[in-house]
Formats: C-alpha cells, structure tokens, sequence
C-alpha cells in the first residue's frame, strides 16, 4: 500500500505508520484515544485484581488470605489505579477519540504533546506498581494519603508514590490543555459554543477542572516530599504544620476531582439517550449552565469529606447547606434525561442499557451522597461501608457504566465492526445484577457501622459481606466477557453503517465507519452542523 | 495542524499559567490556613490578650476548665498540669502552672503547642500569659513551673460548659 505516490504526498494523506512504532511516535487523536483506552483498560483489570483480593478477605470474618498490611496496600492501590489508572485515562481517551469528530476539526491543537501526555502514564503506572517490590511495600495509607500516615509513619517506597502522583498529574493538565485549546480553536468556523455537543461541553469545563484542581494535588505531594525528605513541616504539629491542613489542601483537590471523573460522563449518557429515544436532548441549555454550576460549586464544598476533624458548628453548617446545594443542577441533568425519554420512541440496545441503568443507579448514589452531607448523620456514616457503598454507585455505576456505555455506543465508528448484540445483552444484565449484589449491601453494613479498610470485622457483619463478596467475583468475571465481547467484535463483527444507530445525531457519524484515520480536513458546513444538531429538532 | 481560529499569544499564556498560578496557590493556602485559625479559634487555636480588661462578669455562670498535657515522641521532659481542672467565671482573669522536668543529661529546647477544646470556645479562651509563647529551654535535670494566665471571654457560647485546654510539647532542633 506504501507506494510511491502516496509517499510523495503532503503529510497529511498517510495512513498510519507500519509496525510497532506507530504507536510510539503517532499525533493522530484516534491512535492516541485508542492508546489511552487500551491502558486504562488494563489498569481497570489490574484495579480490580486488586478489589477481588479485597473481597476474598473480607469474605469470611478473620484474617485469612492476607496479612492486614497488604489489605491495606489494596485498598490503597485500588483506589490509586481505578481513579487515576483506569477512569481518568478512558475519559481523556475518549475526548481523544470524539471531541477533534465531533467539533468537525481535523486533529487535536497540539498532536506531540498528545502523543506525550498519553507516554507519560504507563511509566507513572509502572512506578506505581512497582512499590509492591520495595522495602515497606507498596502505599497503604489509602488513596487519600492522609498526612501524617503517608509522611512521618510511611515507607521510603511514598517518594515514588509522589513521583507517580506528580507524572500523572502533569499528564492530565496536558490533556486538559490540550482539550481547551482544541475546543476553542479547532473547532470549525462554523460551530458556535452553544452549538457544541454535551459531550464537548462537558469535556471543556472538566479540563479547567483539571486545570484548576491537579495542581493543587501536585502542591500537596510536593509539601510531603519536602516534609519527608528535606525537613519542612507542613504537616508536622512538631514543626508548627497541621496534619489537619493536608486534609484540606487534599479535598480541595479531591472533590473537584470526582467532577472530573462524572461530568464527562453526564456528556457520554446525554448522547446516547435522544439516539435510543428519538428525541431530541430535552433542555440543552440547561444542561450546559447545570454543568457549569456542578463545576463551580465543586470547588467550595471540599469540608464536607472531614466533618468529623473538629470543625465549629458554622463551618459544618456551610459546608452541609453548600454540599445540598450541588443537588440542584444535578437534579436537573436527570430531570432532563428523564423528560427526553418521555413520550419517546424507545428502543433498548445495548448502549441505551447501560446510560438507562446509569441514570437509576447514579441517582442512587447521588441520595447516599445527600445522606452523606447531612451532619448529623455523617457523624455516624463517616469512614463506614456506607461511604463506600456512595462512592461506588456513582464512580462504578456513574462514571464506569457510562464509559461502558461510550464504548457499545462508539463501538462501530471505532472499529467499522459491530459488537455482537446478544452477547452484549447478556454481560449487561450479568453486569447490573452482580454489581447490585456487590454494592447494595455495603449500604446495610455502614449504616450497621462496619468500618471501613478493615481487614476483619464483627461477626455481625458476616452475612452482608459474604453477600457483597459473592457479587464481587461474578462481577469481576463479567470483565472476561467483556474482553470477549470488544476482541470478538474486533475480529469478526459485522461491518458497520457509517450510522448504525438510525437516529444518532452529531458529526462524527457523517465520517465512514471506522472513522478515516484523517477525518474534516475541510470543515463541516452550517448546513451540516445544524443537521447533526443532537439538541434542535432540525430534521 | 490547521487552526481554524485565529489564536492569540495571550490565550497560550493564560493557559499554562493557570495551572502554575494553581500550584502556587496550593502553598498559599498554608499561610491562609493559618490565619483564618487564629481568627477563627478553628482547630483550637487559642488566643492572646494583651492586658488584665474589666468585663462583665455573671457570677452565676460557671465553666469548668480541664488541662491536659502531653509531649511527643523523644522529648524527655515529664511535662503535667498542676490543676487538673478549675472551675472557672466567664470575665475573670485566673492563673496555674504547668510542671516540667528534663529527665536527660543534656540541655532540651521545646515548644508547647496549645490547643483548645471544643472549637466553639477556642476564640473566647484567650491568654495573658503563657509558656507557649516562647520556646523554652530545659537545663539537665532541671524541675521548672511554668505559669499560665487566661480567661474566658463572656460572650463564650452559652451552652459550653466544659472546655479543656491541651498542650504538646515538641523538641526544637536546637
Ligand atoms: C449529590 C451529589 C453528591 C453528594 C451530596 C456527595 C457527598 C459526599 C460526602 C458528604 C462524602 C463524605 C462522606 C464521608 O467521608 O463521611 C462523599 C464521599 C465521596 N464521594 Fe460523594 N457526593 C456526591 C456525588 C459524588 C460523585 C458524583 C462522585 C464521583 C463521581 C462522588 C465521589 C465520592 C467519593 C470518591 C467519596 C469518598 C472519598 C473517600 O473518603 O475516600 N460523590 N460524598
Ligand atoms: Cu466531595
């Protein structure tokens, strides 16, 4: 295929690159959002080996398969791996993938510091992982890295926990960089703001998350690095610090960062529920502010997370009211999920499965999360499985299920192949009942008060966690079908329609299916802009 | 790459500053936090007073005040309060001592940290004098009483009937 004509032309015809080295040197968006999302995928099953150790422990009360250290490096890594190895990297992969599609621009605004900021991560991950093989083993101070457990009383492995940190962080302000710039410069002449798809819109305000929260990380890391090895005391009450002060300098940074992890998602479940309702998006508009107000809000409302750190009554009572008040714009995305499939022509593919269930399942989490900002009753909640069981209804059932969903939905303008549908079906309701299992036990367990990175527990708690156990292996091994399914699909689906969803709308299904690998080198027309509107009724 | 909009130098320097100017401020929350305690009295930070003020004292009401001590790892100094508690009038200026006593053969300089409970009360508990103020230096074998003088402010909370009043003693690399 390289012949010599295609050689002589401009750059900008090729095809790929042969070989290996494709992957290592490409600028294009689609190789670099397929990387993202391979790695993330192997960081999901890496995580979740990790979860499954989890669960086999507390599977019985006792200690029977790890010593509590390591159960604490589990918890620790799980946590690390799924939010900044598996989530964060599938939703940059898919900006990659759509934004430069869906904006009608022909690539990202900076293609070499795309290719770095994807390279950047399997080194941050490897450094990670590798602090398993060191003396004092790998973090187990939990995800959140609480000072003075990761300072004064941590391993020397903590400095390459930093460094990872640090990497990882420097890869995600590219990303988001690179987002902003493409959005705002790529896009075609053509499109104005409010013309631009949820997924976009979503994608865009996440990356000044990023850009606004990752730094601060970043700061927070450094001060520990300083505090352990060149003898500051940001934390140290000996030396005049706060360890409460990391708390606060950590959730600025961490409660933005699970916006980052659910507003793209919002965008995913916004795309796919007017193709499978054929209907357009009821209230574009709102959804837009709604996003932006979830982003704003997500910046004052950090305290929530440490209610039981001595906080006087005002403090809680500000951040309880201001934690509430995110309910709000959040109550309207699903109102307005709910009024587009209202009177709809429904069909349920897979995809619509999964952003259905999301819309059930997240809701769930987000009223244990309003539990969650009640004073009163946090008191009682805090640091119990009922926190755990929060998080995960909105992190696996919220942000997970919508990138499952992204990757059914997109599936086809990916490969060119369709998925095989009756697979798909089974592992979604293989899916959603064994993570049912898994999860909604853990509600009853921190309400009852079981605490939660414990190794062992009362014997009390022995049914609901033998429950919860029992769901986690069934669905750990739904990611084998799933393997199965995307490999399958890869190998030998069907070729897809360049629209194989009859009423998707949007940019990217006016390309073939697989998108060409150079795609709107000439921008899209207003005509067709309008066309592909998801959010007007232009027919 | 094509750009289809014109890109101003201004946008790129915005861009890659925010994130510095982010990180920047990660360390200007340091300062700021402390600030905001001692204005607040959140976290216990106690405060100071100046001079013995006349304020309006309600006989009736009564607090009673416990006193902790405590020293962190490898400070070799007994440190304990002289009172263990006192009951207190809100408005009236009262006194007591800390003991320490350097069980090492070497000289130590410490610091006392204090830190008030609840927080509530933490900006109505203000002190005239105190040992924390200075660090504070332990001859050898050394016995030292080290005084203390508060009060309670009368617009403390109404319903705070106990507050405690707690200090660490940490070793200052000399
Ligand atoms: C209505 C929206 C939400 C409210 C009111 C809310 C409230 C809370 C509160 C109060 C806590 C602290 C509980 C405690 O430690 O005692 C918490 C924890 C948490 N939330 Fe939410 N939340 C909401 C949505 C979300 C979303 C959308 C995500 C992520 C996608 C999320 C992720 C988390 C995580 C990861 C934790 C646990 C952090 C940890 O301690 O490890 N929450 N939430
Ligand atoms: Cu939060």
């Amino acid at each position: 295929m390289a012949t010599d004509t295609i050689a002589a032309h401009d750059d900008h015809h090729h095809g790929p690159e042969k070989g290996l080295l494709r992957w290592v040197k490409t600028t294009n968006h689609k190789d670099i959002g397929s990387l993202y999302l391979w790695f993330s995928f192997m960081m999901l099953l890496v995580g979740g080996a990790f979860a499954m150790v989890i669960r086999a422990e507390l599977f019985m009360p006792g200690i029977q398969v790890v010593d509590p250290h390591f159960f604490n490096s589990m918890t620790t890594m799980h946590g690390l791996i799924m939010v900044f190895g598996a989530i964060m990297p599938a939703f940059v992969g898919l900006g990659n993938w759509l934004i430069p599609m869906m904006v009608g621009a022909p690539d990202m605004a900076l293609p070499r510091m795309n290719n770095w900021s994807f390279w950047i991560l399997p080194f941050a991950g490897a450094i990670l992982l590798s602090t398993f093989f060191m003396e004092g083993g790998a973090p187990a101070f939990g995800w959140t890295f609480y000072a003075p457990l990761s300072t004064t009383f941590a391993p020397d492995s903590t400095d390459f926990f930093i460094f990872a940190v640090h990497l990882l962080g420097f890869s995600s302000i590219m990303g988001a960089i690179n987002i902003i710039a493409t959005v705002l410069n790529m896009r075609a002449p053509d499109m104005k703001l409010m013309d631009m798809p949820l997924f976009v819109w979503t994608w865009l305000i996440t990356s000044f998350l990023l850009i606004g929260a990752m730094p601060v990380l970043a700061g927070a890391v450094t001060m520990m690095l300083t505090d352990r090895n060149f003898g500051t005391s940001f934390f140290d009450a000996a030396g005049g610090g706060d360890p409460v002060m990391f708390q606060h300098i950590f959730w600025f940074f961490g409660h933005p960062e699970v916006y980052i992890m659910i507003l793209p998602a919002f965008g995913v479940i916004s795309h796919i529920i007017p193709t499978f309702a054929r209907k357009p998006l009821f209230g574009y508009s709102s959804m837009v502010y709604a996003t932006a107000a979830i982003a704003f809000l997500s910046y004052i409302v950090w305290a929530h997370h440490m209610f039981l750190t001595g906080m006087p009554v005002a403090g809680q009572l500000y951040f309880m009211y201001a934690t509430m008040l995110i309910a709000v714009p959040t109550g309207v995305k699903v109102f307005n999920w709910v009024a587009t499939m209202w009177k709809g022509s429904m069909t349920f593919e897979t995809p619509m499965l999964w952003a259905l269930s999301f819309v059930f399942l997240f809701t769930i989490g987000g009223f244990s999360g309003l539990m969650l900002g009640i004073v009163p009753a946090d008191i009682q909640y805090h640091d119990t499985y009922f926190v755990v069981a929060h998080f995960h209804y909105v992190l696996v059932t919220g942000a997970l299920w919508s990138i499952i969903a992204a990757v059914f939905y997109w599936f086809p303008k990916w490969t060119g192949k369709m998925y095989n549908e009756s697979l798909a079906k089974i592992h979604f309701w293989w899916s959603i009942i064994s993570v049912n299992i898994l999860f909604f036990p853990q509600h009853f367990l921190g309400l009852a008060g079981m605490p939660r990175r414990i190794p062992d527990y009362n014997l009390q708690f022995a049914d609901f966690n033998m429950i919860s156990s029992i769901g986690a292996f069934m669905f750990g091994a739904s990611f084998i079908l799933f393997t199965y399914i995307i490999i399958d699909g890869i190998r030998n689906g069907k070729p897809a329609k360049a629209r194989p969803w009859e009423s998707a709308k949007g940019l990217e299904w006016t390309l073939g299916s697989p998108a060409e690998y150079h795609s709107f080198d000439k921008a899209p027309s207003r005509k067709a802009i309008e066309q592909e509107s998801q959010h007007t009724s232009v027919a | 790459m094509g750009v289809n909009r014109e890109v101003k130098r201004s946008f790129w320097v915005k861009l890659v500053g925010a994130p510095i100017a982010m990180f920047l401020f990660a360390y200007a929350l340091v300062p700021l936090y402390d600030v905001l305690c001692e204005i607040t009295g959140f976290n216990g930070t106690t405060g100071k007073i100046d001079q013995e003020s006349n304020f309006v004292v309600d006989e009736n009401r009564k607090v009673n005040v416990n006193f902790f001590a405590a020293t962190m790892p490898g400070f070799p100094v007994q440190f304990y309060p002289k009172d263990v508690s006192m009951d207190v009038v809100p408005g009236k200026f009262y006194s007591t001592s800390y003991i320490a006593k350097n069980n090492s053969g070497k000289e130590i300089i410490g610091q006392a940290v204090p830190s008030v409970a609840p927080t509530d009360a933490a900006a109505n508990f203000r002190k005239l004098e105190c040992f924390c103020f200075n660090k504070q230096v332990f001859k050898p074998g050394e016995e030292v009483e080290m005084p203390i003088r508060f009060v309670i402010e009368p617009g403390m909370d109404e319903h705070i009937k106990d507050v405690s009043l707690s200090y660490n003693f940490f070793k200052l690399e000399s």
